[in-house]
């Protein structure tokens, strides 16, 4: 796809240093870059919804770690908060939202209906959206209280940091 | 005030009711489920404005199995009223107050997907707090609490 | 993976899919939208922008509330039942203890009825500024949104000092309360209401007579008495229709009785009346706790009643003697034993009518808890509100309606 050159390989066939320092650089740049401005698509449900309005307003500001503006639109966000109880009939929703999002996208699960169904384990509740969907981080709390929804962002912050952030082709 | 209230309306129902007791500060009608719409229209004419709300408790060692219950309130009287009438396993069917109360709509759509019960008149019964394609009635006594039924497919690792 | 390789069932089954004319579109809206509160979902046949009929569906947040309550004592179920209304999740709790205290023949004791009903009046302010900021949100107010969930993050806070949550409690207990409240408590109070008569202040001067919010909101989503009543539909979702309908006038219960109030109504029924009404209501309840503030002040005394059938012995009887170790064991493992029978009790919630109708067998597992749920009739009714009134007018009418998924669908 790209014909730059940029060698991937040395003569034999060891990774090329060049490369390596390289795409190092360039993944702390994106990451960095893609962890101060998460857009979260709230996928808002029950009770954790009161504990994300006031995460996301004064005091405890989610503005703070550039996470402050939500886009209803899953193309124009990146991370899912999956806030409250997802049950069966709301499972094809958030599939379909989470499939519609574009890559890199991330899936937050808030609360503890979102990581495991709470207490609610019956016939209606889906245990856990990582039954569906593949979660990052697990916020869990009933609901979190804002410290630990906080705690829950720097934490994926720091995963989005140690990630790799292909941009150009499959290996940069 | 209310004993005044319950005594007209016990006074005029006649023979649709098998038993008629205060209990707990509600009027509680046992009636017959063939007498349950004439009464509710009795109750309506004497000043029982708002419906609040059908159930059904499932009694599955008893025969007639479903007990359906209705509550009335009178927003001039401020008092209410409990209708309870049974109907069997083999036919659970009642009659429909959506003619009467615009409320009865959607009561008798979650009391039909919960128990099965079904109301005549009614022709709307979709199902509306559970999804289409469950099958059976959760609050039923024999449906086991967590069976689920998924409509999306688990991603691997997960049963 | 390719969108178009992904194929979901359809939830639901909308009631037309036809529109009634070659102009008209049919929209979805939700079940995943702002305007929704993430769980509702309505199917709408537009004319242009006016929305000709609408079918709204529940049922997204349907987590089981009913079959969960069979299978657990009659204590622990409260913290499900918190979970009803969210918002003000301290009136739930305080009506299924009520209705559980009836059916079990309990009296509280005074102290404990004041502190009730001022929890219930602090928990229904909060509940009714969640809703009008988050309606004012929607309509693009936002400094009024981050005025009133100031307020609402300290009445958190406060409250959290006394049950030890921000959100969802579990204070209620079957005879009374879990604790009393800490030292200090009452004075916090005192700051909390102080700054609550500042903001919102501010935001009446903001909002009531702004060009924009009265044109959005004035003869908008409007009911009659009639019609609300024929729908089942209480609280300030009636009174704003100009009914002075409210339980804790008409059958009053708690402390509601000894207390000086008057209940707002409006005029028109439209989505003004029914932010002035919630507005109106806020105030009446910060009266309503000040009142209560000097009732408990003159009102020392314990927290639970005497009643070895409901309330737990002291921890040091537990620990010395055998009858309390027994009574503590069977409530814990059986719970409470509450006679066999049926009630039904209404409380006045953030909503309206919010009824808990028990039946027990006896046991200490009930054999049924339904909830009357305000929320869930008034959606009965939304589709009419709907009906008539632009696309952009959904977001006003349904946030006045104040939909709290939790005790929508159960």
């Amino acid at each position: 796809m790209n014909d730059k050159v940029i060698p991937i390989q040395a003569a034999g066939g060891q990774p090329s240093g060049a490369f390596e320092y390289i795409s190092t650089k360039k993944d702390e740049l994106v990451g960095w870059a893609r962890k101060f401005s998460l857009f979260p698509y709230p996928f808002v449900t029950a009770c954790c919804a009161m504990e994300f309005m006031a995460v996301s307003s004064t005091p405890y500001d989610t503005d703070r770690f550039g996470a402050a503006l939500p886009r209803f639109s899953p193309r124009q966000s990146d991370l899912l908060m999956v806030v409250g109880t997802i049950n069966h009939k709301q499972a094809p929703i958030l599939l379909k939202v989470y499939e519609q999002m574009c890559e890199p996208k991330w899936v937050m699960a808030f609360g503890a209906c979102a990581t495991s169904g709470g207490f609610y384990q019956n016939y209606a509740t889906l245990l856990g959206v990582d039954r569906i969907v593949p979660v990052d981080v697990y916020i869990p709390g009933c609901p979190p209280r804002p410290e630990m929804v906080i705690d829950g962002i720097m934490k994926l912050q720091d995963k989005i940091a140690r990630e790799r952030h292909p941009i150009l082709t499959k290996e940069f | 005030m209310s004993d005044a209230v319950f005594d007209r309306v016990r006074s005029g129902l006649g023979d649709l009711a098998q038993d008629a007791a205060v209990s707990h500060g509600v009027l509680v009608i046992d009636a017959t489920p063939a007498g349950v719409l004439p009464l509710v229209r009795g109750l309506k004419a004497s000043g029982f404005d708002m419906f609040l709300d059908v159930t059904a408790v499932d009694w599955p060692a008893q025969a007639p199995r479903f007990e359906v219950v209705w509550h009335f309130y009178s927003t001039t009287h401020k008092v209410r009223v409990r209708v309870k009438t049974r109907v069997a396993e083999q036919q659970p069917e009642v009659d429909s107050l959506v003619a009467l109360y615009g409320s009865a709509a959607f009561m008798e759509r979650e009391c039909h997907e919960m128990y099965g019960i079904r109301f005549r008149g009614n022709d709307d019964l979709r199902p509306l707090l559970l999804y289409e394609g469950f099958v059976g009635f959760p609050l039923r006594k024999d449906y086991a609490k967590e069976q689920e039924q998924p409509l999306v497919p688990y991603r691997e690792g997960f049963q | 993976m390719d969108m178009r390789e992904l194929r979901l069932p359809n939830p639901i089954r909308p009631a037309f899919d036809k529109p009634t004319s070659d102009e008209h579109v049919i929209v979805n809206i939700g079940p995943s939208h702002p305007a929704t509160h993430g769980t509702i979902q309505i199917v709408a046949e537009l004319d242009g922008e006016k929305i000709v009929r609408s079918d709204v569906h529940c049922g997204y947040l349907h987590r089981g509330f009913e079959k969960e309550c069979e299978s657990h004592t009659w204590h622990n179920l409260i913290p499900y039942v918190d979970r009803l209304n969210y918002c003000s999740a301290l009136i739930n709790d305080f009506a299924y203890c009520a209705a559980v205290e009836e059916l079990m023949g309990v009296e509280i004791t005074p102290r404990t009825k004041y502190l009730r009903t001022l929890l219930s009046e602090y928990s229904r302010i909060a509940d009714h500024m969640t809703c009008i900021a988050a309606g004012l949100m929607e309509l693009g107010a936002m400094t009024a949104f981050l005025y009133l969930v100031s307020i609402r993050d300290w009445v958190y806070e406060h409250i959290a000092q006394v049950t030890g949550a921000r959100v969802t409690y579990s204070f209620g207990r079957i005879g009374g309360l879990a604790r009393d409240l800490p030292d200090g408590w009452i004075d916090r109070l005192e700051w909390i209401l102080g700054q609550y008569d500042d903001f919102v202040g501010r935001v009446h001067g903001l909002v009531d007579r702004n060009r924009i919010f009265i044109d959005r909101m004035r003869d908008v989503g409007v009911i009659n008495t009639a019609d609300a009543i024929n729908y089942g539909i209480t609280g300030p979702m009636l009174r704003s229709t100009g009914a002075p309908r409210d339980l804790r006038k008409d059958t009053p219960y708690l402390a509601y009785a000894e207390l000086d109030f008057e209940v707002p109504v409006g005029i028109k029924g439209d989505n003004y009346d029914r932010y002035f009404v919630r507005m109106r209501e806020m105030d009446e309840s910060v009266h309503m706790i000040r009142q209560l503030v000097d009732l408990l002040a003159k009102t020392p005394g314990p927290i639970n009643v005497d009643d070895r059938r409901c309330s737990f012995p002291e921890k040091e009887h537990v620990y010395t003697e055998i009858e309390s170790l027994i009574n503590h064991f069977k409530l814990v493992m059986d719970g409470p034993k509450v006679p066999a029978g049926e009630v039904y009790l209404a409380h006045e919630g953030a909503n309206g009518e919010l009824g808990f109708y028990i039946v027990s067998t006896g046991e200490g597992v009930p054999y049924k808890v339904h909830v009357r749920s305000p929320s869930f009739v008034a959606m009965g009714m939304a589709s009419r509100m709907l009906d008539g009134y632009q696309l952009a007018d959904l977001i006003p009418t349904f946030g006045s309606i104040n939909m709290i998924g939790g005790e929508c669908d159960r």
